[in-house]
């Protein structure tokens, strides 16, 4: 119910932004709508990497800066399979075929990947004072990047042949960026912004529905409520936490491939642009909080898409930092989040 | 540490080291460690964004000294100027922010330190964007006459300034306030028990930190006669500075030298060292990503980060805390 109260309070804004854009001519309204499109499509893919925050920080109130850099290397991933299964060529029915392949892909290794960096960095260190885990996980988001930037290194044509490791590399276009729109609506929803939503939203179903009414979903719940009780309770602890590694680095895997194919362009410092606004918009839906990761990152999205639109481009960045530091000044339990106290 | 310093300021032209030149760059980075060391050291605060308050000093350094605005105060009353400013803008930051939760509270550093970077960027009628301030005049003193491409006096220079502020340090520690900062750092709760206040005190710490990092940025700035451009102030720097502190150990002013010498060590004096003696051996070329030695700082800085958390999180010269009625 409460989540229910805050997206009314919400309402009155949206509206306001609308009736801003309808006393402008048509063509703001036209402007305005295209912004929202993108601003959503955008919003959705930082929404599946905010979970990931979210999830963890839930569960070992870990804010894992690595998260970012994790969905970095997961696009370098799929665009060395794309590479090498030459899927520039690709296209029609084939395209669709590399999309659900990069897809399983990316998010299997990034799965593997996040699970392993628990084990080896963060598991070692789970009674060891939260500040040293933050300390350990920029670290780790360290390492992440530079191995994005050798990777971008490798003598492969999609890597412009070796040459300019940390030149951002061009992803191919396997979906097309043709609007499904009639003309006369004046607005692109084009096959990329579909495949953003269709790949999204199954995802959040899936996941809504594994927290709720799975055996894991229950031991992840107990787990961020009470670990030690959990344990008490006869649940691996470990195990469940690896498991929220496990699953968050998937849905981080799938964002690195659709982030990818909408943008067609990835570089080795996407990472920290792309983790700071999503971990922005898992603390402004209210850290913790899955439907707050997804309201965050739609919000974020629109954010970042009105500000490129109405403000300037080179604001976009300050903006969303701005929300950030404001979310947290005045508001740090989110706008769907529990009230957090520190604990003493 | 510094006694060994002074005699390698001695040494340096007789032995042939040329080490003076990289040395100047291990001298700011350890008094931006200090700045760091006084809130992350000693109260407890983990601060991301040191680079910004580097910038702000750098840039207020610039807009009080270059020729192309209407102050040209002069180097020594721009040292003063970029201390206050550093200062001012760690009380902005900190007013608003430092009821937060550690690492809510790391995390708006971060963003200050990301928005501060912008604005300089963006503003370019006041910072000239990407091309920085410059020309910035060098330091000048009666004997030496005016610093020029000799490195020593700049040497001496920062040598002096930094053994000014490792005294301040020491003295702030056992201070009243520094008392204060380490007894909000060990346990908040029982600190305001016996009455200390804790949003004063970390701000204190903040302004004070933020006042050394901006004195480093000024120095920075002075040295190369130009800020630079805004994206040199950058998250690297931030963790860079954060590396310092860990390496050598938190709240330990010893550890902070040690510190910035390994770091800045490794980063400018080992590290294209050990890059050039790769492309000599022919193991890579220098056109590979492997081959320069900037492509590998960030797996340094990182691993440096994670293996000390896992191995000595209280780093190679720990602080050690003077029981009860001790002290000297």
């Amino acid at each position: 119910m409460r989540a229910i109260q805050h997206l009314s309070a919400l309402a009155p804004l949206a509206l306001a932004a609308f009736a801003h854009a309808d006393a402008g001519s048509d063509a703001g309204a036209g402007v305005l709508g295209q912004q929202l499109v993108t601003g959503l499509s955008n919003g959705m893919i930082i929404a599946l990497i905010a979970i990931g925050y979210t999830m963890v920080y839930g569960i070992i109130e870990l804010i894992n800066f690595a998260h970012g850099d994790l969905c970095t290397l997961g696009s370098f991933m799929a665009l060395t399979v794309a590479g090498a299964l030459g899927m520039e060529m690709w296209s029609g029915v084939g395209g669709l075929t590399g999309v659900i392949l990069l897809l399983v892909t990316a998010a299997t290794f990034c799965a593997a990947l996040n699970w392993s960096i628990d084990r080896a960095v963060y598991r070692p260190l789970r009674s060891a004072p939260k500040l040293t885990l933050l300390v350990s996980a920029i670290g780790c988001s360290f390492v992440l990047v530079n191995l994005s930037l050798f990777w971008g290194g490798l003598p492969m044509q999609v890597f412009g042949g070796g040459v300019a490791a940390a030149a951002p590399k061009d992803f191919p276009a396997l979906v097309s960026d043709n609007s499904l729109l009639p003309d006369a609506w004046r607005l692109n929803f084009t096959s990329s912004d579909l495949m953003v939503w269709s790949v999204t939203l199954p995802l959040m179903v899936a996941l809504t529905v594994l927290v709720r009414s799975t055996r894991l979903g229950k031991a992840m719940r107990a787990v961020a409520q009470n670990p030690t009780a959990a344990s008490l309770m006869g649940i691996n602890v470990d195990r469940v936490i690896g498991a929220t590694f496990v699953i968050g680095g998937a849905l981080g895997g799938f964002a690195s491939v659709i982030y990818a194919l909408y943008n067609n362009t990835i570089s080795f410092q996407m990472g920290y642009r792309t983790g700071m606004d999503a971990f922005t918009a898992a603390v402004l839906g209210g850290i913790g909080s899955m439907p707050g990761a997804v309201v965050g990152g739609l919000l974020i999205g629109v954010a970042r898409a009105l500000s490129d639109g109405y403000i300037e481009a080179r604001w976009t960045n300050s903006v969303v930092f701005a929300i950030l530091i404001a979310t947290l000044v005045f508001r740090p339990s989110g706008l769907l989040g529990a009230k957090l106290r520190d604990k003493v | 540490m510094l006694a060994g310093a002074v005699l390698l300021g001695l040494l340096d032209r007789p032995l042939g080291l040329n080490l003076l030149d990289p040395m100047r760059g291990v001298l700011v980075f350890a008094l931006l460690g200090l700045g760091l060391n006084v809130v992350t050291g000693f109260t407890g605060l983990l601060h991301l964004g040191m680079a910004a308050f580097m910038a702000i000093g750098a840039y207020a350094f610039a807009i009080s000294t270059c020729d192309i605005y209407p102050f040209q105060i002069g180097f020594w009353p721009a040292l003063g100027v970029t201390a206050v400013a550093g200062a001012l803008a760690g009380f902005l930051l900190g007013a608003p922010t430092l009821g937060l939760r550690g690492d809510y509270l790391a995390i708006v550093t971060l963003g200050f330190g990301e928005i501060v970077q912008d604005v300089m960027k963006n503003l370019d009628a006041i910072t000239k964007g990407t091309q920085g301030i410059n020309p910035l005049p060098a330091p000048s003193l009666p004997v030496v006459g005016e610093f020029g491409t000799d490195e020593r006096p700049w040497y001496w220079l920062f040598l002096a300034l930094l053994v000014l502020a490792v005294k301040l340090c020491r003295n702030l520690e056992r201070s009243r306030t520094g008392r204060a900062w380490l007894a909000v750092r060990e346990d908040q709760l029982a600190a305001s028990c016996m009455g200390i206040t804790p949003i004063p005190v970390k701000m204190y710490a903040f302004a004070t930190g933020a006042a050394l990092a901006a004195l480093a940025g000024g120095l920075w700035a002075s040295l190369y006669q130009s800020t630079g451009e805004p994206g040199n102030y950058d998250f690297q720097i931030s963790i860079l500075a954060l590396c310092i502190v860990i390496v050598g150990g938190m709240g330990s002013i010893d550890g902070v030298l040690v510190g910035a010498l390994t770091m800045i060590g490794v980063a400018n004096i080992a590290l294209p060292k050990l890059a050039s003696w790769l492309q000599a051996q022919g193991i890579v070329n220098p056109s590979n990503v492997l081959g320069s030695p900037n492509n590998w700082k960030y797996l340094v800085f990182g691993v440096v980060l994670m293996v000390m958390m896992r191995v000595r999180p209280d780093g190679l010269l720990p602080a050690r805390l003077e029981r009860a009625g001790g002290g000297s």
